[in-house]
């Protein structure tokens, strides 16, 4: 076995024994370990130690530029480049620009939410060494895996797979890189 | 309480249950699985009508927009009736995924993906017919601020160009939203895929998802907001919509109660349509165990209690016309009420106020047959509710010597019922090889109601709990 490691995987069959598991893992000192679940369960980025929360503000700086983008578009076009005079009403009638500023604030936002949510996760990615861990195929189905990366400094072929051993888990196997 | 909350949702999903059985039955729907022979004769009757819809926009385009019964004083027509309706349509799509997520309703869960799915065609539909009524459809970019060799630009102050912007934007997001819920259903298929085929094409759409922790925490975060964008949003849609007449000086029209009451209309006839489409749907694939009775039975107190405010509306929209001693604004009201296009109008008061009342009492809104029947009176309704609006105030004009007459053209029912079927179409592609239901959600409602649980000698018996508190 000379292929180098990306970790060692556990398989659980419920939430809950991943989510212990994961806590137990932070406790022994691990900080580099991924868990997979076929639905978001709350509490486990938590458990393995990963917050972001760019998306919201992504989210929101994408709404404000396209605020920005839909009023001066109007601007531009109603004052700048082509005014028109409607019953003497001021060029900058901004009240009738509401709507689309409104409608492009959204679009920008959903556009936001959406590209930030898959750039931050790196998606979309043709390959990860994950997929080769044995049963893999459940974690989109009905099993729950923690897997504890070879990056991490605490990494040990024999003490990590033995911690994960430990754990309550299923199965426990090494998934090469 | 809790015990309250379990027996409530407990109904969501009946029989027993595992993660693995409730993956299996949405997803070997998508692939493998041996249609039921109205899926076959369905999809070819509405592949017919896509025939009759290209047909019928082939000769539009060759012929212009007067193959249609459209003329003066009624300019607008079939097109925009049947814009609106579908526009409205759409909308109990978003209310489903969007509305009922923020409001934590978990029986959102078994009908969000379907009713996403009907938002985004029922928009498709929409969008056919403001750009075929422009007349001429090759130049309808105008419509969007390009610069172009005319040196025009659109004209910010109409509620026309609000309705480009909001359409547009409501189709898109719509579709991010709807294709963001897939992502992890699309993981699901690839991992289950036989066929090579299959494992690349739902390995491309799922684009790499692995379901790590990681994923999810900035999944939920963009789901969430995404649903809190498309709440405001899916409002403004038809509010705009309705701006479309309110803003002009037509009586009938000029109302300020149609924002809400075009919104209130969109979701009544949105939970209808749903309504129409998931209970054959659901008796055909076997789905009753997960689309139960108290879904139909939820989505029909919606229907009455919208139908309630859309009837409110029609009431005030009498009262502030004769209210107003404006001899216009009366007259339109007796015209609605005495005029050639009377009986359309006591029709949509059938449809629309009188019947739905039935769903007051349980056993008509947990009888399938009878909500069946009742959501097709009320599309036929909503439908109505747009004919009335459009032509009555069209058709009589405010000089005695410009009225005139509407008949839809036989080209007007084929365009009509051509999207019908396209629709149709769409939604049974659909069921076919997308999972109908979200499938992650569905076990996450499972873990949540905790119903799969054969419970082993000796485990914790409240499992629920701590994943509460954590939470």
């Amino acid at each position: 076995m000379s292929v180098p490691l990306h970790g060692i995987i556990a398989e659980y069959e419920t939430p809950e024994e991943l989510l212990r598991a994961a806590k137990r893992a932070r406790e022994a000192g691990y900080t580099h370990m991924d868990a997979y679940s076929p639905f978001p369960v709350h509490g486990l980025a938590e458990a393995i130690g990963f917050e972001d929360h760019k998306v919201p503000w992504v989210t929101f700086f994408a709404g404000v530029i396209g605020a920005i983008a839909g009023f001066s578009l109007q601007y531009y076009i109603s004052v700048v480049d082509y005014p028109l005079n409607v019953g003497g009403r001021p060029f900058l009638s901004w009240p009738a620009f509401i709507p689309v500023t409104f409608e492009t604030t959204v679009l920008f936002a959903a556009f936001g939410a959406f590209i930030g949510m898959l750039a931050l996760n790196g998606l979309p990615q043709p390959y990860h060494p994950v997929f080769n861990a044995p049963r893999f195929e459940r974690a989109s189905q009905d099993r729950f895996f923690l897997c504890i990366e070879a990056s991490d400094p605490l990494f040990d072929r024999a003490n990590t797979r033995h911690f994960l051993e430990g754990t309550g888990a299923r199965m426990v196997s090494e998934v090469e890189e | 309480m809790q015990e309250v909350a379990q027996r409530e949702t407990g109904a969501l999903i009946e029989g027993k249950h595992t993660y693995e059985s409730i993956t299996h039955k949405i997803a070997s729907v998508a692939m493998g699985y041996r249609h039921p022979i109205a899926w076959y004769i369905v999809t070819a009757i509405a592949a017919a009508g896509v025939f009759m819809l290209i047909t019928a926009i082939a000769w539009l385009l060759l012929r212009g927009v007067g193959i249609w019964g459209i003329n003066q004083p009624v300019g607008w027509g079939f097109a925009i009736i049947n814009f609106v309706w579908w526009i409205g349509i759409g909308h109990a799509g978003t209310l489903i995924s969007a509305i009922l997520l923020l409001l934590r309703q978990q029986w959102r869960t078994s009908i969000n993906r379907f009713a996403e799915a009907m938002t985004i065609f029922a928009v498709m539909c929409a969008g056919m017919f403001p750009l075929l009524h422009v007349g001429r459809p090759w130049v309808a970019y105008w419509l969007l601020p390009i610069p172009n060799w005319t040196g025009a630009w659109p004209q910010f102050r109409s509620p026309l160009i609000w309705d480009v912007f909001a359409v547009t934007t409501y189709f898109t997001v719509s579709l991010l939203f709807w294709f963001t819920g897939l992502i992890p259903d699309f993981a699901t298929l690839r991992d289950r895929a036989k066929k090579r085929i299959s494992q690349i094409i739902y390995g491309v759409l799922a684009m790499g998802w692995r379901n790590s922790a990681k994923h999810w925490h900035r999944y939920e975060s963009a789901y969430l907001l995404l649903a809190g964008l498309s709440t405001p949003l899916v409002v403004s849609v038809h509010s705009i919509v309705s701006l479309d007449f309110a803003v002009s000086l037509l009586p009938g029209w000029h109302t300020t109660i149609f924002p809400p009451y075009f919104v209130a209309g969109a979701i009544y006839s949105g939970f209808a349509m749903v309504l129409t489409l998931v209970i054959p749907i659901r008796a055909w694939y076997k789905m009753q165990d997960v689309l139960t009775i108290k879904h139909l039975d939820w989505m029909a107190k919606i229907m009455l209690a919208t139908g309630l405010i859309v009837f409110y509306g029609y009431i005030m929209e009498i009262f502030t016309a004769l209210y107003s001693g404006h001899s216009m604004e009366t007259f339109l009201v007796k015209n609605r009420f005495f005029g050639p296009y009377a009986p359309f109008f006591w029709a949509l008061l059938v449809c629309n106020g009188l019947i739905p009342q039935v769903l007051w009492s349980p056993k008509v809104r947990q009888n399938v047959a009878l909500l069946f029947v009742i959501s097709l009176i009320v599309n036929v309704g909503m439908w109505l509710e747009r004919f009335v609006i459009v032509v009555t105030s069209l058709h009589r004009d405010f000089l005695p010597s410009s009225w005139g007459m509407y008949y839809p053209t036989i080209w007007d029912v084929m365009l009509y019922a051509g999207t019908i079927g396209f629709f149709t179409f769409m939604m049974f592609l659909f069921v076919r090889f997308v999972p109908m239901i979200s499938i992650f959600e569905m076990r996450d409602l499972l873990h949540q109601t905790d119903r799969h649980r054969q419970a082993p000698a000796g485990a914790p018996a409240t499992p629920v709990a701590t994943t509460e508190v954590s939470s």
